[in-house]
């Protein structure tokens, strides 16, 4: 067998692995998706009509518009979490050892988890998505190319987190320090556009907000749906994701093959 | 001749300043068991992830399956099956899944990998166990799913790290029992354990390691015979009379404490029956008489000298 079909195969059977984990045990993820819930429902119909003044709205449902693309964005943020943990589980389990003395691909498993991961990722945004339809979010005349570059960036976007997320559970010694040091990738879109734009916070914040990840690929995602500007926002946003797919790849991948350990 | 199925020369790690493995040669024959004996922290389980390819040697000529391991790890690999001292399921799915997952990753078609789970499961038992999650299984069950696992690519040369450490008495016969059939199979067993009745039960050769270092090799038999550690242990509760047989008997390891007398012996009913008769001559008569056979610490006193040892641990244990 090729080293590609071996590749292909094994990492198909790692997913597997991974897709029945997140069959039998669905808390981890739905609760990571109870956060960016409860924030679009909190900020919608608690602070709705105070923020929707605040971005110059007229009512609420102006406000929804703003914030769905964020929340979905965050939503990958907390999805992703998930991986860290169940990557940083894995490593604690003989099994990996195991995998490790088979002649099998050595880079299946965390491929595995990756694609699994993406997977989860896709699948939240669309649940949560739902929500947002059922609040009363609609998207303003998005195209079909449109609707499919949102959902590459997603896509994109979901990679790319989730590398780092894998490197961050390769690192880690358990689960909970797992979590604990995924965590920025829940608290980031707070500090982003998602909320309000970056343009109204003060001064000296601003670069913070702009200067990540989420902020771009936020501003890239409301333009698609909504048809607000763009501009350098989607090359930025597409750079910010090749650059942490890559850097995630590189570290998780060095960190899976100490083999000092 | 037959060809090694597991060839070692001058194996050597360290991590850090700690050497692990100070130069071992190992040379295990196709199709017989070997067994690494030693203490916890010797070395046994890096030198099973050294040549089960987890970890690279620092220095040393290592072939399994007639392969290098550091030029083809890869063969090596496919001809071996590991099963470490740790639990290598994957709790979170059921047993049955465990065993598909592993044909999966052997590449095994859909009605052989089938076929080989239902037989395997069957051999070890665990098919009322077969839907539960691997979780919930027992450490023995655990330990057969494990075991069962390892078999799925019917591989040549197995590793068994510590197969029946936390076993209860039943369980540890079983896993003798599963042992000795693979070997009728003819596969080879590369074997580490702590306890001297385990290699003496199943070992064709067994290795002493110590600190790192061979410290003696050979049949149970060969090194048995370098143990003097064989001794009868008289106990007393009178210490007048415990007293009379220490000066009356001479040449014994005391334990003021216990009020016991270690007489060296091989344990042989002549030499019995000459202590015995030598103590009814002296008109002694001691509460508790104990044969003392050579085990693994008196290998460990035997071969190391006792130095990193605590002294006699044993006796003061009552």
């Amino acid at each position: 067998m090729s080293t590609f079909s071996l590749a292909v195969r094994d990492s198909r059977t790692m997913l597997r692995r991974n897709l029945l984990h997140a069959r039998r045990y669905p808390s981890l993820t739905l609760n990571l998706l109870l956060t960016p819930v409860m924030l679009l429902l909190l900020f919608v119909y608690i602070f709705g009509d105070v923020m929707s003044t605040g971005i110059g709205g007229t009512d609420r449902s102006d406000y929804i518009a703003y914030i769905v693309p964020g929340i979905l964005m965050m939503t990958i943020g907390g999805t992703v979490i998930g991986a860290a943990v169940s990557v940083a589980t894995d490593m604690n389990e003989g099994i990996i050892a195991r995998f490790r003395t088979m002649a099998i691909h050595r880079g299946s498993v965390l491929i595995g988890h990756v694609v699994g991961s993406v997977l989860q990722c896709v699948m939240s945004v669309v649940l949560v998505g739902a929500v947002a339809v059922a609040i009363g979010f609609r998207s303003t005349d998005a195209t079909p190319l449109e609707w499919l570059a949102a959902f590459g960036l997603l896509v994109l976007f979901s990679l790319a987190l989730t590398w780092i997320a894998v490197g961050m559970g390769l690192a880690s010694p358990n689960a909970e320090a797992a979590a604990n040091s995924a965590q920025p990738l829940i608290i980031l879109p707070l500090i982003s556009s998602a909320f309000i734009p970056a343009d109204t916070m003060p001064g000296w914040f601003q670069p913070i907000a702009e200067y990540q990840p989420f902020t771009p690929a936020i501003e890239t995602l409301r333009g698609l749906l909504l048809g607000t500007e763009i501009g350098n926002n989607g090359w930025i946003a597409v750079g910010w994701c090749v650059g942490l797919a890559v850097l995630g790849y590189v570290w998780s991948t060095a960190r899976f093959n100490d083999e000092s350990k | 001749m037959t060809s090694l199925a597991i060839a070692a020369n001058g194996l050597r790690k360290s991590y850090g300043d700690k050497v692990v493995l100070d130069g071992i040669d190992l040379a295990v024959p196709e199709g017989t068991v070997f067994s690494l004996l030693g203490p916890n922290g010797a070395g046994k389980t890096t030198a099973v992830k050294i040549l089960s390819t987890l970890v690279p040697a620092d220095a040393g000529d290592l072939r399994v399956g007639g392969h290098d391991l550091a030029a083809a790890a890869q063969a090596v690999r496919a001809s071996i099956g590991v099963t470490g001292q740790f639990s290598a399921v994957d709790g979170l799915i059921t047993g049955e899944e465990n065993m598909l997952l592993m044909a999966d990753l052997h590449h095994l078609s859909r009605r052989e990998a089938r076929r080989v789970t239902a037989e395997l499961l069957e051999r070890f038992d665990l098919v009322a166990a077969a839907k539960k999650p691997a979780s919930t299984y027992s450490g023995g069950m655990k330990r057969r799913l494990d075991i069962a696992m390892t078999l799925v690519g019917a591989p040549r040369i197995i590793f068994l790290d510590e197969p029946t450490t936390g076993l209860d008495p039943r369980s540890r016969h079983n896993m003798w029992g599963i042992i000795r059939e693979l070997v009728a199979d003819g596969v080879t067993v590369f074997l580490t354990t702590q306890y001297l009745e385990e290699a003496d039960e199943l070992a064709d050769r067994i290795a002493v390691l110590n600190d790192g270092r061979i410290a003696a090799e050979g049949t149970a038999e060969e090194l048995k015979r370098l143990i003097p550690g064989g001794h009868v242990r008289l106990r007393f509760t009178n210490p007048a009379l415990y007293r009379d047989a220490t000066f009356a008997l001479g040449e014994v390891t005391r334990d003021d404490e216990a009020l016991s007398l270690q007489i060296p012996s091989d344990g042989s009913q002549r030499e019995l029956r000459s202590l015995l008769d030598r103590l009814d001559s002296l008109g002694i008569e001691a509460d508790e008489l104990t044969v003392h056979t050579p085990d693994l610490d008196d290998v460990f006193f035997a071969l190391t000298g006792g130095t990193t040892l605590p002294s006699q641990p044993k006796e003061s244990a009552r």
